[in-house]
């Protein structure tokens, strides 16, 4: 515990299991971003998934669109101390963009229009725990928000969520994107509070 | 050096609150005497944690506005409506008491006097406190690049730092400051209160090469600016953003 801040009474809510420690419960949809919103055509968007052999996957949008898709209704955990509770989106499982691809990694690196760059464990893509998410809340994803399409992995905080994502590479060595070389946890679960490098 | 300061663990740390300071009537300056201090970058923050006595915390982030050097922070707090950390530290803390931090967090949206091109600073409301840090760093360095600030606020008595600012416009050498009104413009003002636009963002002339640009503030007054710069010629790559606060909305 902390030292006490004379005077403080908080404002807490009934203490919520579903809330990681040092998170706060917010109603809106904050954005943050390194950068401008990059513009994404969806006439030249297209999604790579590439292993470290062999030939990459590509999907044009009409093609991605075509791919099974899922409803998912998930918290959303944003190392920058909010937390949004039961957000709903539609996407694509990574589960069915890996569906027979061969490979040995053990890694992936997210990459995205605009140059943002996220890593993680590709078991964390696996087993129902990441989408290509292109819908929120019932309607076409805003490009704040990731638009026209975003990886969505929310048992991992928000920035591993990677906003307009372009390609993704499956990696034998761990390669840290964009937060995780400035400072951010390398692997970021909200339930072990593991924002910052060390935590 | 001062990336190292991001390096190893963030531990928590105890700072004093030695001085406050009131910027405007719902905004207030912390001055902290933070020991342990390990130095930080202009553009920077720090987390904060509250901690009632039955040990329930709350934690929040705020841009440090001092520039670096020594053990002293200065934290400018807006005091948000409903909010629930913002309002103790702009009212109810005071010079005595300790503050629990860690940082300094943030590694991109950062400015250090080793950065030798010409700056375009784009301010929204709050948004200006780690471009604050920024301008101190500059004066109190030998780096003469240009500097200009565009700072969009409500009136002009929303407007931090303003007598700061005002001085530093005459005495820091290549410093230029912009401000728009968006409600209501102070009387002899030329022009009518409204929201940024390219002419104002752009004086009217192409950015000089090289310019880099750092705009903070609440998420829509970004996302305009942003898209103002980019469709003015400037460079995308070229711009660090820095959002907060809820979707939408301009100061």
């Amino acid at each position: 515990m902390g030292i006490v801040s004379r005077g403080f009474g908080g404002r807490r809510r009934a203490p919520d299991e579903n809330l990681p420690p040092g998170q706060y419960l917010v109603t809106d949809f904050p954005v943050l971003s390194a950068g401008p919103t990059p513009r994404v055509s969806l006439d030249t968007w297209e999604l790579t998934l590439a292993a470290e052999t062999g030939q990459p996957r590509s999907w044009d949008w009409a093609a991605f669109q075509a791919l099974p898709q899922e409803d998912i209704t998930v918290d959303l955990h944003c190392v920058t101390k909010w937390s949004k509770f039961g957000t709903p989106w539609r996407g694509v499982s990574l589960d069915t963009l890996l569906d027979g691809m061969v490979t040995t990694a053990e890694f992936a690196l997210a990459r995205c229009y605009g140059g943002y760059t996220t890593n993680l464990p590709l078991a964390d893509l696996r087993n129902g725990q990441a989408w290509i998410a292109f819908r929120y809340d019932s309607a076409d994803l805003e490009p704040e928000h990731g638009g026209p399409a975003r990886l969505l992995v929310p048992h991992l905080y928000l920035w591993k969520s990677a906003k307009w994502v372009q390609r993704i590479d499956l990696l034998r060595e761990d390669e840290p994107g964009f937060w995780e070389s400035l400072g951010y946890h390398n692997y970021g679960d909200p339930w072990r509070e593991q924002r910052y490098w060390g935590d | 050096m001062a990336r190292a300061a991001v390096l190893g663990r963030l531990t928590w740390q105890v700072g004093t609150v030695t001085e406050v300071r009131d910027e405007t009537p719902t905004a207030r300056t912390l001055v902290l005497d933070v020991p342990d201090w390990t130095g930080h970058q202009a553009g920077q923050h720090v987390d904060v944690r509250l901690t009632a006595p039955d040990g329930y915390s709350a934690q929040r982030s705020y841009s440090i506005a001092s520039p670096p050097g020594g053990t002293k922070l200065e934290l400018t707090v807006q005091r948000l409506e409903d909010g629930e950390v913002s309002p103790y530290l702009a009212e109810t803390l005071a010079p005595g008491d300790p503050l629990e931090l860690r940082g300094p967090i943030g590694g991109w949206f950062v400015w250090t006097p080793a950065d030798p091109g010409p700056v375009l600073l784009v301010a929204g409301g709050s948004g200006i406190v780690p471009l604050m840090a920024m301008i101190r760093a500059r004066a109190g360095s030998g780096n003469r690049a240009p500097f200009r600030l565009v700072y969009s606020v409500r009136s002009a008595d929303a407007a931090l730092y303003a007598a700061e600012l005002a001085d530093r416009a005459r005495t820091d050498a290549g410093l230029e400051l912009s401000y728009v009104y968006t409600r209501s413009a102070p009387p002899g003002w030329p022009g009518p209160a409204g929201r940024i636009n390219a002419g104002i963002l752009t004086a009217g002339r192409p950015a000089p090469p090289g310019t880099a640009v750092f705009i903070c503030g609440p998420t829509g007054f970004v996302e305009a600016a942003a898209n103002l710069l980019i469709d003015a010629g400037q460079d995308a790559q070229t711009i660090k953003t820095e959002r907060f606060g809820p979707s939408g909305g301009q100061p």
